[in-house]
């Protein structure tokens, strides 16, 4: 039994080598992009529509709106970042119902990764949109004493992005692991609902959070 | 080590990967689609509000048109209305006329009538008159009434007053005409004579003579030459006569007592003239 899927290695040299998350990755990667693609393959402009466009426009609209409750001022623009990142997190987590599936989402490997693409995508959104001067200004705010806690508070919250996915899907992982040595039949399936609910509501917060640092940081305090 | 750090760069590789075919295949399209179907929902809701603004504007003028319609024709009524009852009034007005032209042309026919009765009356009395005085003088004088007219003419030329005499006797000789002598009847030959000789020597002259027979001069004889006339005749009688019979029928249920004696009374020879 091992703790994260880094730790199942197809193929090694050296440094480099393609173990279990990378190859789920590029699993969840492959399904998404053609199954978007398929249903986005003939799209209608009509009143009219496929069951699946249906499900997409949901989807992307229900996101759009959540960025834009957040406090995002144009939602659109990133859209692709944080809407990407909810769907690969929730559908990473969704599919621990698949036998022999190990979540990408619980190795610490990926959530540091992703937490990092937020840790770089805040501060460079932030300066695209308010400038350098605008962005570096917001840490000193509101006054030159908040600097130090507004730069730990930049690493602390990255950690904590990365950490709390990791641990709320790999102690599911290894809670339904455990189980099924101890209670084979009934009790490890709940756990993966739980695990399911756990999943959808980790990649919610997730994103969530990174949409609330990104709205923070491309605030133009503009009237 | 829970941290692998190539595996870490990887993830962040394949999540930027990721992003971008998700922009790519996903989002773009997507929100393309929905944009085309609230542009082309935004222009049918224009659409529709331009036609539900031309409609309504259209049922503007509708109205508008409607109440000019019916102005004009609740004044066209009116008119209808005022015309009718000027034209009624005219009409109206117009029998009225009629009726009373012809009312007085009834009246007046009435009153021709009237007079023409009279008038045949006043004839048949005069003829019978003459015949009565014709038949009374033939019986009792054994004489004729046209001789006894003539010897009054005769008797009256010479009683006539001698201012009056010879204002007639110049006029008799200042006109070349001959004087005009009317009578009723045609004279015979020997009354002729008989007043051509009474106004010779009247007026002490030879008097040219034309005779006339006039039925209107109503049992009379007149002399006329320049504006001079003498006559005798006797519409006094018949009108007294005419008189008389006249209030006998206005008064029919009075006793007959008065009329009596008229016919005495009319038949006497009391004979009126008049000389101008």
């Amino acid at each position: 039994m091992h703790l994260s899927s880094d730790q199942i290695i197809f193929w090694q040299l050296g440094f480099i080598k393609v173990n279990g998350t990378l190859v789920f990755t590029w699993a969840l990667m492959l399904a998404m992009t053609v199954g978007v693609k398929l249903i986005t393959r003939r799209l209608s402009y009509d009143l009219q529509r496929a069951r699946w466009q249906n499900l997409l426009e949901i989807l992307v609209t229900a996101i759009e709106q959540q960025i834009k409750e957040v406090g995002v001022a144009e939602p659109r623009k990133y859209l692709g970042f944080l809407g990407t990142l909810f769907l690969f997190i929730a559908l990473a987590n969704l599919c621990t119902v698949i036998p022999g599936y190990e979540p990408p989402t619980g190795s610490l490997s990926t959530t540091a990764a992703l937490a990092l693409c937020v840790f770089v995508a805040v501060p460079l959104f932030g300066i695209q949109e308010q400038g350098l001067g605008g962005y570096l200004k917001s840490y000193i705010e509101p006054t030159l004493i908040m600097l130090p806690f507004n730069i730990i508070s930049e690493f602390s919250r990255t950690l904590a992005l990365a950490i709390r996915l990791f641990g709320n899907m790999m102690s599911g992982t290894m809670i339904i692991g455990i189980l099924l040595t101890i209670t084979p039949f009934i009790f490890p399936i709940a756990m993966t609902l739980l695990g399911l609910l756990t999943g959808m509501v980790q990649a919610y917060i997730f994103s969530i959070l990174a949409a609330v640092y990104l709205a923070a940081a491309t605030q133009t305090n503009k009237p | 080590m829970l941290i692998d750090w190539f595996t870490v760069g990887a993830q962040a590789l394949n999540f930027l990967i990721l992003v971008w075919l998700m922009r790519r295949f996903l989002y773009q399209p997507i929100l393309h689609a929905i944009d085309q179907r609230e542009q082309r929902i935004a222009a049918e809701l224009a659409a529709a509000d331009a036609q539900k603004a031309e409609a309504l504007q259209i049922r503007a003028e509708f109205e508008h048109k409607k109440n000019e319609l019916d102005q004009q024709r609740a004044a066209l009524l009116q008119q209808a209305v005022e015309t009718a009852q000027a034209e009624a009034q005219r009409l109206s007005e117009a029998a009225r006329q009629a009726a009373d032209a012809l009312r007085v042309q009834r009246l007046q026919t009435l009153r021709n009538e009237v007079h023409n009765l009279n008038l045949e009356i006043s004839r048949g009395m005069q003829r019978e008159i003459f015949a009565i005085a014709r038949k009374t003088l033939a019986d009792l004088a054994d004489t004729a009434l046209e001789e006894r007219l003539a010897a009054v003419f005769t008797r009256r030329l010479a009683e006539m007053p001698a201012p009056d005499r010879q204002g007639f006797a110049e006029a008799l000789k200042m006109t070349k005409e001959p004087a005009l002598l009317r009578c009723a009847f045609d004279l015979p030959p020997e009354q002729r004579a008989t007043l051509q000789n009474a106004l010779n020597e009247s007026f002490a002259a030879d008097i040219a003579i034309r005779f006339e027979t006039a039925p209107d001069l109503i049992g009379g004889i007149e002399l006329s030459a320049n504006g001079w006339k003498l006559a005798w005749n006797m519409a006094d009688y018949l009108e007294s006569l005419e008189n008389q019979l006249g209030e006998l029928i206005k008064q029919p249920s009075q006793p007959e007592t008065p009329a009596a004696g008229e016919p005495e009374t009319a038949a006497e020879p009391s004979p009126s003239g008049a000389a101008e």
